[in-house]
Parts: structure tokens; sequence; C-alpha cells
């Protein structure tokens, strides 16, 4: 397949979420399972027989979900309480539901759509011997809610295939935006989220295969020179598309990111330890550097440094999601290292019922203009 | 010798040990002594131990708040870069202390240690943070996963308990001395039969007249939180149980020359920059505040020596629980302290106080067709609350209550 091919395919699936789903579904003679963002135990999804999908909201006028939410709720959840009202998620055969914060605590407990909710918790304190035991009987849960839901077994075999080949897509993606980092001029800041955001829709053994052949291709292609700007993006994601085209348009590249929708899922591999479950729960006591995972020693602020200087970037842009509280604490920590480090910072607000960008257009030109 | 003797009015007595508090936390940084930052409802049964002076920012930012001189702290973090939808208390803490952390005598001393349990909210975990950071301390974490199904799941005690073991190492490091063990069966005795005498006494606005106002109520609460681990907290609310028993044998009620003539449950923190308005508006109409989650929110209670069931108290709190659990919980106040109505705080700081608001309030009115009223406020930032609207709101909510009552 031309590389052409494969980035419009990709991108294609990224833009019709419900038609990738149920077509990947179908080829693969799957069912769908739901997670709510930030982070779920995917692999235990897959091992059900299951294609796990993404639910990271989207771009939606709010009516039902003021009802339910108040105003300062975040925007993600406004927009998956609309969705979940309109009934958008009841092709789903359940929808599991972390619970990382306030938010997300409370939201576990109330979806409105008809399939069964799974809400599970991931333990803080991460430094813990137990943390890890612990965490291990909230995949149990999740498995055994999920052998009850489907009427199947979810065997170990099923379960250590599903890690091997996560662990092989994490890395593969890691490879991705490695190589997309130098070859932005067909890997421009849309075209990348886009082909990342596919993998929430299709079934992860198919994806894959997609992105090692573009990876492939991608790295016999010899890294542009582009004249661009080089910028690092952090925060929960990076949406509506319309924020990321002015990137595109003030010419700014994005060369990394630490975007929970983007890097952050793929960032931490699911280590070897014997068992499953055990080994899922490691992944979460190894993951680092993240505003969803306690971080007392607050290493998110060094990785962001180390990621600017690794990709050589000219500046940060922190995408701060509207009323998220575990980001909002980051933002004066990382705005005083930032100045330390020289580092020009930018903060624009995502607010995904936004319908116009102006705010944003103004700021992300003046600094475009300023780095 | 104590501070405080029998013949003080148990309001004395609340009024002396507030103010001893601070003031031992002040000479004991003055000493070069440890002092502790801890969140509200945290095991302060390990500082206590180790002799850690502990002080609880909630508790000052409320303080601050209600003597409207939040705004400075309010308007300095947000200069740092906090938004201002984050938690009010956080905000005025943290705009505290990074104005305060050059300066050598202040009124709340900065730690050298933070404790925190998120058994009342996930906030603290990113706020505590901070704190730790910007202070380079050591952060002490008793991490409590939300009770999502409608059991306190074995796994989650087994999972707190083994944390508050990880304490005693934590503190025996930071303080270089060994972890005493008799003291501290003698500080969890203390602690569990403060919670107990806690709400002995907060538990008599069950009777009719309530005679306690719930208001006076949240002001007995800077005890609860502020020295749990101190015998003086329950002495205080024996004696307060004492004068409480002696106003219901007169048939004293709570609200000040007014005759209780409707019983309200409120539910969420109190509104402390407009606590005198808040209350006023309800007392003129003759509405008292008899239910809270506060007097269960602080029963804690456990066999003084069993880091088991002392894990299953601190896990099984009333803002931990599930929707169910927490319906249940209000359920519950409602019958006992006979409340005729619901008055909800939908508080800008607070979004697990706010984030089921809907479902309880529909459920309440479902099950036990109890009018209710929502207002906007907030715990700690004067700029999110409206007179005028919680004037009609409460207005609105009489009616409904004098109309069911007919």
């Amino acid at each position: 397949m031309e590389i052409n091919n494969i980035i419009d395919y990709l991108v294609k699936s990224a833009d019709s979420p419900e038609k990738t789903i149920k077509e990947s579904c179908k080829k693969n003679n799957k069912e769908a399972v739901g997670w709510v963002a930030p982070y779920a135990p995917e692999e235990i999804v897959y091992a059900a027989n299951c294609i796990p999908v993404g639910i990271w909201g989207g771009q939606v006028e709010l009516t039902k979900a003021r009802i339910y939410l108040p105003a300062f709720a975040c925007s993600i959840m406004q927009s998956i309480m609309e969705y979940e009202t309109r009934g958008t998620y009841d092709f789903l055969k359940a929808v599991l539901i972390p619970a990382v914060c306030d938010t997300l605590k409370c939201f576990g407990q109330k979806w409105k759509g008809t399939c069964k909710a799974i809400p599970f918790v991931f333990p803080q304190n991460r430094e813990a011997k137990s943390a890890e035991a612990f965490l291990e009987s909230e995949y149990k849960y999740i498995k055994e809610k999920l052998e009850e839901i489907l009427g199947i077994t979810i065997t170990e075999k099923a379960l250590e295939d599903s890690i091997v080949l996560y662990n092989d897509y994490r890395s593969e993606m890691r490879r991705f935006v490695e190589i997309a980092s130098n070859r932005t001029d067909i890997i421009t800041p849309l075209i990348r989220h886009k082909i990342i955001k596919a993998s929430y829709f299709m079934d992860k053994k198919d994806y894959l295969e997609y992105i090692k052949e573009l990876n492939k291709r991608l790295r016999l292609m010899p890294a542009n020179r582009s004249k661009n700007k080089r910028i690092v993006v952090t925060g929960i994601m990076l949406e509506p598309d319309g924020v990321i085209e002015y990137f595109e348009k003030y010419g700014m590249d994005i060369v990394g990111d630490d975007l929970a929708h983007e890097s952050r899922q793929f960032r931490t591999d699911a280590p070897f330890s014997g068992r499953s479950l055990n080994s899922l729960a490691k992944r979460w006591t190894s993951h680092s550097a993240c505003s969803l995972a306690f971080d007392p020693y607050k290493e998110r602020i060094q990785y962001l440094v180390d990621l600017v200087n690794h990709h050589n970037a000219d500046g940060l842009v922190i995408a701060l999601m509207k009323f998220c509280d575990p980001e909002e604490y980051d933002v004066p920590i990382i705005m005083d290292r930032m100045k330390k480090e020289n580092i020009p910072l930018q903060v624009i607000e995502i607010d995904q019922q936004a319908k116009s960008f102006e705010q944003i257009n103004t700021r992300l030109q003046s600094f475009a203009e300023n780095i | 010798m104590s501070i405080i003797n029998e013949n003080m009015t148990s309001k004395e007595m609340l009024g002396i040990l507030v103010d001893k508090n601070m003031e031992d936390a002040r000479k004991a940084k003055a000493r070069g002594e440890l002092v502790c930052w801890s969140s509200s409802i945290a095991p302060c049964e390990f500082t206590e131990t180790m002799g850690i002076c502990t002080i609880y920012p909630e508790n000052y930012a409320a303080v601050l708040a209600a003597k409207k001189l939040a705004p400075e702290f309010l308007e300095h973090a947000e200069r740092k870069g906090y938004a201002n939808d984050i938690c009010g208390y956080a905000r005025i803490n943290l705009g505290y202390m990074d104005l305060k952390k050059e300066l050598d005598e202040i009124e709340f001393p900065l730690p050298d240690l933070v404790l925190l349990c998120n058994n009342i909210c996930e906030t603290l975990l990113k706020w505590y943070e901070n704190i730790a950071y910007e202070l380079n301390i050591p952060l002490l974490i008793v991490d409590v996963p939300y009770n999502h199904g409608d059991e306190v799941t074995e796994e989650n005690i087994k999972y707190v308990e083994s944390q508050l073991y990880d304490i005693i190492h934590q503190l025996e490091l930071i303080c270089k001395k060994p972890f005493d063990m008799d003291k501290f069966q003698e500080v969890m005795k203390i602690a569990s039969d403060n919670a107990t005498a806690w709400y002995g006494a907060t538990s008599l606005c069950s009777a009719v007249p309530s005679p306690l106002s719930g208001f006076d109520m949240f002001n007995y609460m800077a005890l609860i939180v502020c020295m749990r681990g101190k015998k003086e907290c329950g002495v205080t609310f024996k004696k307060l149980k004492a004068e409480l028993e002696e106003k219901i044998k007169r048939g004293e009620g709570g609200l000040k020359g007014v005759e209780e003539k409707h019983r309200i449950m409120w539910d969420g923190i109190a509104c402390w920059p407009y606590l005198s308005h808040t209350y006023k508006v309800l007392k003129n109409k003759g509405a008292n505040m008899t239910g809270s989650t506060y007097p269960s929110a602080w029963a804690l209670e456990y066999t003084p020596g069993n880091l088991y069931e002392m894990a299953k108290a601190y896990t099984g709190m009333g803002n931990n629980l599930s929707l169910k659990g927490q319906t249940d919980l209000r359920k519950g106040i409602i019958k006992e302290t006979k409340c005729n109505g619901v008055v909800m705080h939908l508080n800008r700081s607070c979004k697990m106080c706010d984030f089921l608001q809907y479902e309880i309030g529909k459920e309440l009115q479902d099950s036990m067709d109890i009018p209710i009223t929502t207002f906007d406020g907030d715990q700690a930032d004067p700029r999110n609350y409206s007179e005028a609207q919680y004037e009609t709101r409460i207005e609105a909510l009489v009616e409904m209550m004098e109309q069911k009552s007919r």
C-alpha cells in the first residue's frame, strides 16, 4: 500500500468513529466495549475478543448534559455525557470508567447509556507495595464483569497474547512519533493527531499492521528540512481539529507530545511478570510523569524539559482542558520551570464545545511570531 | 495541666483550644520542631504519636474565608497561574504559602512535611503534590480508593491498611526515632473516643426542637478537624453534649430568639464567606439546619490497636461512598434528624460535592417526597455567591415545606 493510502485510510478511520468501529467489529467478528478517558486496561477487553473503544468526547452541542452536570465539569466529560444521553454509545457491550479524578469518580456512578458501566479505581500511591495487589483485584473485577456481561471466559493465554500485541503496538507508536517528528512535511499536526486517534476505533491487530507499514515507509524518506517552528504539546488532548489547524496556519509543527490522548497512551509497556493481571497492574505503577497519576516528585516537569530538548523544539504549548483539575494544578509549576529553562510557553484552553477559536488563534499567532 | 476546665462552657473551650493549636504550631516551628500540614480527615493518630504539631490547611482556609481575608490569597494564586475553578481552599493555601514562604513568623506556619488522605477528594493529591514540590518536603500519603461498588471491599481495606504501616516506617525515618507503639495505642483510643464524643454531641440535633443550630456545629467542627488526637477535644464535645441535653430538657432550640418551624438538611460544605448570611436567611424563616453529613464524617470509630478497623473507618466515610452509599447516608440523616427540606450547596470549589447532586436529589425527592433547593456558592471564594439568589431559593423552599406540612 502506498504511504498516502495508509495515511488516508487512518485519517478517514479517525474521522468516522462509529463507521470504523462497526466495520472493525464486522471484519473481526467481535463486539465493541468502550472505555472512558484517560486510561483503562484495554488488554483485558481485547482478550475478551472485543474491540476496545476509547471514549474521549467530541465536538457536540450540549443540551441534555446540562441536566446532569454543572457548567464547571470538564469539557470532555460534558461531551461524553451528551453523547450518553443521546444513545451514541448504546451499541457498546459495556463501558469501563476509571475513577482518576473527582469528576470521573462521580461519572462512573451516573452512566446514562444502556450498556453496563464498569467503574474501577487506579491506586494512586504507586510506591506502596500493596498498590499492585489492589489494582490486580480491580482488574480481576473488570475481567469477571466482562465475562458475566459477554457470557465468555477470558483465558490467561488470551490475556498474555493481548499484552504481547499491546506492547508491540505501544513500541511501534513510540517509533512512529519519533520518525514523524522529522517527517513533518507529510505528517502534519492534523495528520499526526488523526493517525494516533484512529487507534481508538480499530482492532489493534489491524491498526498495528498499518502503523508498521507506515513507519517502514516513512523511515525510507529523508528527514525534512522544514523551516517551521518545532512545538511540543502537553495536556489531556488537542482537539477539536480547528485548534490544530492554527498550528499549521502559523507554521508550527508538532514534533512531540505529552498528551493523555496521544503519547501517554503508549509511553509505558506492561512488563512480563508471569501473571497477566499483575503485568497490567505493574504497567500502571510504573507509568510516570503524568498529571493523572500521583506524581509527588513532579516528574512530569522534568519530562517536559527533556522532551523539548530531545526534539530540539522551539516551544511548549499547554493544551489545558477546561475545568480539568489535575492538569490545572500543574500549570503554575510548568510555567515557573519553563521560564527558568528559557523555553517559550503558551497556554491554550481546550473546550470541546467551542465553535470558534479566536482566543486560541490570537495566542498561537503571537506565540509563533515570538519564538 | 490542661488549659481548659469543667467550669468552662464548651464554646469557651472551643475558642481556647483552636487558638492554642495554632499557637502550639507556631511555637514548635520557632523551636525548630517539625510541623505537618494535613488534610482534614487524614489519620492524625500517626503524627500525634510522633509529637509532630499538625495543622490543617482546609481549616485555616475556611477561617480566612469566614474573616473575609481570602481574596488576597485567591488572587495571588491566580496570578501564579492557578485556574479560578480550582478548589478555593487550595487556592487560598497555595497563595498563602507562596506569599509567606520568605517570612519568618507567620500565623499559619509552613510545614516540614505533609500528610494527605484522599478519602474526601482527589483534588488533595494535586494540591499536596504542589506543596511538597514547592517546599521540597516529604509527602506522606494514605491513598484511599473510591468505593465505586456498594460495599467497602476487603481489597480496598487491605490496601489502605498496608499504607498505614508504611506511614509508621516513613515517620521513623523523618523523625529519626522509633515509633512508640504504646503511645500510638493511647492516641488511637483518644481519637476514637473523640470521634464518638463528636458524633454523640452533634447527633443531638435529632431532638425537636434541635438544641443546636447546624451553623454552630460548623464552628465546633474546627476542633474535630484540628484536635482529634488530643484529649481536650473529647472533653469539649462531652461538655457540649451535656449542655445540649440540658437544653433538650428545657425544650430550648438552637436558633437564637426564633422558634424552630422547619428542619433542613444542608448538603455540602458551608459557604464560609457568607456564613452569617446563609444562617440568617434560614433563621428568619424559622428554619434550622438539623441535618448534615458532618457528624458522621468524623465518626471514625475503631478498636484502638486494630489497624484493619482503622483502615476500614477511613475508607468507608461518606464522601468516599458510591452513589447508592451517599444517597442512603442522606436518607438516614433526613430520617434521624427529622428534616422536611434539603438545601444543596452547588459549591463551585468542590466537584466531589456537586457532581452527584442531581442523582442524589432526584432519589431523595422520589423516595422521600422531600422538597429540595440548590444554590450557587463557594466554600471560600466570595465571588461565586449571590445573596439574592440564596434568599429567593430559600424562600421557595420554605413555601414548599409549608405546603407539605399543611
